[in-house]
């Protein structure tokens, strides 16, 4: 891999990681803490909203997360090829991935 | 049957099958011992990690302190599993590329230099060790309580067990006990949860019952409201709402998040997978596996309250049920009949309260409060060793491979074969073993609560090297070693001042910013990053390989050469 594409799969890469931690700071730091007490005023069924996101929802999202994580990787990885273990001798097919 | 003999039962079951396994999988090279060969599959590895990480602490001690912090008791459920997100989008990847078996050997390598290997490794060292004794003091509990031998016994039988497979087996022999482990303790956690939630409120899934309605018997109406009513009744604060204040949850939160992500025994699971992918489906394993139980105890900890408050508040002592009588015997319950009306009055006011539970009984003593039968509280004692014993393991392997790999072959011994490596390997770990069963038999009276502050230390040192070692590649040694030395000796003093030297200052008006010591290692992670950044900036950049190895980590595929190699 050249060092060019190198340096743009990283970026695409930490770009991944940034938009997916803001979504984990906002589900635990946000609904959790600051924002649980505003959400209490909702209910679902026996639970509050807020009390909810802070004890159980947070949680889901966190593995919701993750999954999106390995996906978008994964699309990534096939992308830049870095998903076969014989990288070298894959270069046919390498123009119409990138369109 | 007794509980006493269907807990013999269990107990030796389970424990006949961790021998088993451990004689089936001895290692029989320093790869297999320090990462089990590096060929297990990630489905495998999710659920060793998850027994890895759920301790005694997670599986007795949680859904207790949850009943009663009430919301508060959040920063638990949220940092041990939010750090998992952490873990998986900044570290498992590029440290499994890395490939290396430990650690501080990523540490001392990324900043080429000893120091900050060393620094690593009494990092590593002590944050181990501090959390290792909790774990044989759970098990001590466990066993003094459920065979009633004395807790000597108890902690020599455990650490008897743990010895065996992990000098036997090292990371391989752990990962399968691991494995074994996680099914005896989830199913033990949830068999009485999905009782409870049966009785209590007619739904089987404990994560949707405790937002029902209780049945008939129970007073109908929503469990929660209910928790809420009676709480505030009795003087301890509404349930649901928090008692604390945002930045010292928000705060505590963070660091417990950090820790998890920089604690080692966690890291070195990854290393274990085959490949980066592996790395991060592990990862997802790993937390699916966690947040059953993690989603489950809060459900635990409401069930346990309403049926706590329900069985004693206001009733006549002579009456209690038999289970009252043998945890007082432990002294784990105390009532204290101030009033002298031989009445139990279980209320908020200090003054007037006159019972007293540990808060490690409730999920122990969940199943007998709520009568379910005899089994189900003895498969209870196992899932708690299992839990005890699988975390002991992870954390005695990451001792013993700091000394014999880091220590010996990387500094003090360098020719040493890898004959003798092993050697060491198992040497360290039986001495941590009669160290660490030692602080089980006669606790410092501390363990308890220096357990939690294990995360801040780990948060303060590791998370943020390992972070900027891959994201960062200009940052050098000076700059690392700095912060890490800074977080570590301001977070440890921040604690040691507040817990040990001065507890009676110990509140919301002396700490600073009103940051409580357990959520004190998220000041120290971000002192640690502006001292390193700041430090780093007026050094010079790390040499041309290094940056070589940091554009190589961040690549994952085994046959991808180094961006530029330049030599």
């Amino acid at each position: 891999m050249s060092d060019k594409n190198a340096r743009s799969y990283w970026q695409a890469n930490v770009r991944i990681v940034l938009r997916l931690l803001c979504v984990w700071f906002f589900i635990s730091f946000g609904c959790g803490i600051l924002f649980a007490d505003f959400l209490d005023q909702f209910r679902i069924g026996g639970f509050k909203l807020g009390f909810w996101m802070a004890q159980q929802g947070s949680i889901y999202g966190f593995v919701i997360l993750i999954y999106v994580y390995i996906r978008q990787m994964d699309k990534l990885d096939h992308q830049y090829k870095l998903d076969q273990t014989q990288s070298a001798d894959s270069s046919d097919t390498d123009s119409e991935e990138k369109s | 049957m007794s509980v006493q003999i269907w807990t013999y039962l269990f107990v030796f079951l389970s424990f006949s099958l961790y021998i088993g396994i451990a004689v089936w999988s001895r290692a029989g090279s320093t790869h297999d011992f320090y990462v089990a060969g590096g060929g297990v599959k990630p489905l495998v590895n999710g659920m060793a990690t998850a027994a890895d990480w759920m301790s005694a602490a997670s599986f007795i001690s949680m859904a207790g302190l949850i009943s009663f912090l009430g919301r508060d008791g959040t920063y638990y459920l949220m940092g041990w599993t939010g750090g998992y997100v952490l873990l998986a989008l900044l570290l498992a990847p590029y440290l499994r590329k890395f490939g290396k078996f430990t650690v501080p050997a990523f540490i001392g390598e990324r900043y080429y230099s000893q120091s900050a290997r060393l620094t690593a490794v009494f990092c590593a060292i002590v944050v181990s060790f501090v959390y290792v004794c909790g774990q044989m003091q759970g098990a001590g509990i466990v066993f003094s309580r459920f065979l009633e031998v004395d807790i000597t016994t108890g902690v020599i039988i455990g650490m008897a067990i743990v010895f065996f497979y992990a000098v036997l087996g090292g990371m391989k022999g752990i990962t399968y006990t691991q494995v074994a482990q996680y099914c005896v303790l989830i199913f033990a956690y949830m068999v009485p949860a999905v009782f409870i939630s049966l009785m209590m409120t007619g739904n089987p899934i404990p994560q949707l019952g405790f937002g029902s309605e209780l049945t008939p018997e129970y007073g109908g109406g929503y469990l929660l409201d209910r928790l809420d009513g009676v709480s505030e009744q009795l003087g301890f604060g509404t349930y649901t709402e928090g008692q604390k204040s945002t930045q010292d949850v928000f705060f505590i939160t963070a660091a417990l998040m950090f820790g998890t992500a920089g604690l080692p025994h966690v890291i070195i699971r990854f290393f274990t997978v085959p490949s980066v992918r592996d790395a991060r489906r592990s990862a997802g394993y790993a937390l699916i596996f966690i947040a059953i139980l993690y989603t489950t105890a809060p459900a635990i900890a409401a069930f346990s309250k309403v049926n706590l408050m329900n069985t004693v508040n206001n009733a006549e002592y002579v009456s209690m049920p038999s289970w009252f009588s043998t945890w007082e015997r432990t002294s784990l319950i105390v009532f204290d009949d101030k009033n002298g009306d031989g009445r139990i009055q279980y209320v908020g006011d200090p003054q007037v309260n006159e019972l007293t539970v540990n808060r490690d009984i409730m999920v122990l003593a969940n199943p007998e409060i709520a009568r379910l039968p005899n089994w189900v509280v003895a498969l209870v004692a196992a899932g708690a060793l299992a839990a005890a014993l699988s975390t002991a393991a992870g954390l005695l392997l990451v001792i013993s491979t700091s000394i014999s790999h880091d220590l010996m072959k990387r500094c003090l011994a360098p020719h040493i074969t890898e004959k003798q490596e092993l050697r060491y390997a198992r040497i360290a770990i039986f001495v941590a073993v009669l160290i660490a069963g030692y602080f089980g038999i006669n606790p410092p009276g501390f363990v308890a609560e220096v357990v939690a502050f294990a995360f801040g230390l780990a948060a303060a040192s590791f998370f943020p090297a390992i972070v900027l070692g891959i994201f960062y590649s200009r940052m050098n040694r000076q700059g690392a070693v700095a912060g890490m030395v800074t977080g570590f000796a301001f977070t440890a003093a921040y604690i040691i001042f507040f817990k040990f030297i001065s507890p009676q200052l110990s509140n919301a008006s002396h700490w600073w910013f009103g940051i409580s010591p357990e959520g004190i290692g998220t000041l120290g992670t971000i002192l640690n990053l502006i001292v390193a950044l700041s430090v780093c900036r007026f050094t010079t950049a790390p040499p041309e390989e290094v940056q070589t190895i940091v554009r190589n980590i961040r690549l994952p595929g085994e046959h991808i050469e180094a961006a530029k190699p330049t030599l």
